[in-house]
């Protein structure tokens, strides 16, 4: 098909123009956090070359938000809740498609159901539970680390139930027979069958998993509000209240968090945007 | 169904975890707040002591609160910036990037990469942008020559200011879901389309919109119920409803009287009230955009 010239240019620009406003303010923030705070406000769109350049920021960062401490905290909840939503939510998928016993129907309906629940209705009588057990509001870091894991485990578990059971479906049943033959268990069968075929449905559940569990500040709101329990978009968020006029360490703490993110995202881009819209396409 | 699978021990054993967390965090807490909202609760963390007189004393309330109303017509307006605007302008670029050939990975991963961001981080990003005195747009009108300061967080635009970076954070992942869509139909229906001589606005309009009706019925119903999901930018761009509790969603008024207002009971029937909200809401889409069963 053919087309002239000053159409696709149009084109190229209106694609272009959007592509701009989500690099652009990102770029801004990066540039920003290089530059002192009187700075920002008056030379913002100037590059932080030879005077305007200053790690300042960064150092303050380090020393005065214990934004290391925070992201410990970040890193260990969240690889908890994708490691307990894959193993869990594996298991159950396995057993909901290939088992046959009276309330098949009856619990399928329990885990779309669990999905329309907003995490609001739940989070006052967990937390009513959860400080019942002693785990939250404790000087105990792994206690408080749990009670935020395991919210998050089962925010996530209707999700990756569903999307797994799509994969469990399309296994074809002879391989298991085969090893059934063979005389594999049923957890073998689940374990060196199931699991190692359907990496690229658990690798999308993890993704999600991880991605939501980080990204997430409500549930953090409520179970982490000691600050050295803090993780890091709590962090961020009490930010604001603490040091609201100090924008150099602002920017640069928006940096911290967005560029582990962001080259995560460039290496596996193709895995999270699967993994982020695989819900919506499966309904 | 294969004789392999017939074990009851395995059943139990592997369905009991995941059914665990299902009911302990999830349906036992649903009821036991429906409950909560009827007793008085001081302190997060308590049934509370007594009833509240008479039980059902925060549903009238619910209805009286004038912060609740403004709280629904800002979700309601949400939503409706849902619709247009995330779901709108990703089928526009979808349709774009439909129609060129080179570059649209680059346009896929650039579109998408917001959502990936914390939206707490996006909040902060975006209380630079448009501060008061002077953030990168006040400092970006004052090039064109305006010498007047934009109060953008100011009562005026403060519901704009918070729209903007929803919407601009989701347009991504409808382009996505979109762009999928619109690949997925063939390209022989376009070229024996413009053998007949179609436009090719004419090819959008007959052939990518009629076909793409259900990714769009799909989008629209996650537009609708994701705002009403919506906490985290708004709660840290302009916190305790600022200015003057004008900006309150459902979600964040939840936070607010919960965890600020020490009105434990109180928030525990805006979550009620959320939840019939969802229900309905998800209800109506799903009337309104009827899914059709001719594809």
């Amino acid at each position: 098909m053919k087309r002239n010239k000053i159409g696709l240019a149009c084109l190229y620009l209106l694609l272009g123009t959007w592509a701009l406003t989500t690099i652009y303010p990102l770029f801004w923030v990066l540039e920003n956090s290089f530059k002192a705070k009187d700075k920002i406000l008056a030379k913002s769109f100037a590059l932080p070359l030879g005077d305007l350049f200053t790690l300042a920021n960064y150092k303050r960062a380090f020393d005065r938000l214990d934004i290391g401490h925070a992201y410990v905290n970040s890193l260990f909840i969240s690889g908890c809740v994708t490691f307990g939503v894959m193993i869990l939510a594996g298991l159950a998928s396995f057993a909901l498609v290939r088992f046959d016993f009276k309330l098949k129907k009856f619990m399928h309906t329990l885990v779309i159901a669990a999905m329309m629940f907003p995490v609001f209705s739940t989070i006052i009588p967990v937390y009513t539970m959860e400080s019942s057990w002693h785990i939250t509001n404790t000087s105990s870091w792994l206690l408080n680390m749990i009670s935020v894991i395991l919210p998050q485990i089962a925010g996530n578990m209707s999700f990756a139930i569903i999307v797994l059971m799509g994969y469990v479906q399309s296994l074809p049943l002879e391989l298991e027979e085969a090893a059934h033959l063979e005389g594999c268990s049923i957890p073998q069968i689940f374990f060196r069958i199931v699991v190692p075929l359907g990496k690229p449905s658990f690798v999308t559940v993890a993704i999600f998993s991880f991605l939501w569990s980080y990204n997430d500040l409500f549930t953090q709101m409520f179970f982490l509000r000691r600050p050295e329990m803090q993780a890091i978009t709590r962090l961020l968020n009490e930010l604001t209240s603490k040091e609201g006029t100090n924008y150099g360490l602002m920017a640069s703490a928006v940096t911290l968090v967005i560029i582990p993110v962001i080259v995560v995202y460039i290496f596996l881009q193709k895995y999270i945007i699967k993994g982020m819209t695989a819900g919506a396409v499966k309904g | 169904m294969s004789n392999i699978y017939k074990s009851r021990k395995y059943v139990f054993l592997f369905l009991a975890p995941a059914f665990l967390f299902l009911i302990l965090y999830l349906y036992y807490p649903f009821f036991v707040n429906i409950y909560g909202s009827f007793r008085g609760i001081k302190n997060l963390g308590t049934f509370g002591t007594k009833w509240n007189t008479p039980w059902y004393e925060n549903y009238v309330k619910l209805v009286t609160d004038p912060v609740v109303r403004t709280s629904l017509k800002n979700t309601l307006i949400m939503i409706v910036a849902t619709i247009i605007g995330q779901v709108g302008i990703a089928l526009l670029l979808a349709i774009l990037v439909d129609n060129i050939e080179k570059g649209t990975q680059f346009f896929r991963t650039v579109y998408f990469f917001p959502i990936v961001i914390s939206a707490t981080a996006l909040g902060l990003l975006f209380n630079l942008i448009f501060l008061y005195d002077k953030g990168m747009l006040n400092q970006f009108l004052e090039l064109f020559g305006r010498t007047e300061l934009i109060d953008w967080k100011g009562e005026k635009l403060a519901i704009m200011t918070m729209m903007i970076p929803v919407v601009w954070q989701y347009v991504g992942f409808y382009f996505v879901i979109l762009q999928t869509g619109l690949n997925n139909i063939s390209q022989e229906l376009y070229e024996s389309a413009a053998i007949d001589g179609a436009t090719r606005f004419q090819r959008v309009w007959y052939i990518s919109l009629p076909l793409l009706r259900n990714v769009l019925c799909t989008c629209l119903t996650l537009g609708v119920t994701g705002a009403l999901k919506v906490f985290d930018l708004p709660w840290t761009m302009f916190p305790k409803g600022m200015p003057l509790k004008e900006t309150f969603l459902t979600g964040t008024y939840m936070y607010y009287q919960t965890m600020e207002a020490k009105n434990v009971d109180y928030g525990a029937t805006l979550a009620v009230l959320i939840v019939v909200l969802g229900v309905l809401l998800s209800r109506l889409t799903r009337r309104v955009f009827k899914e059709s069963e001719d594809f």
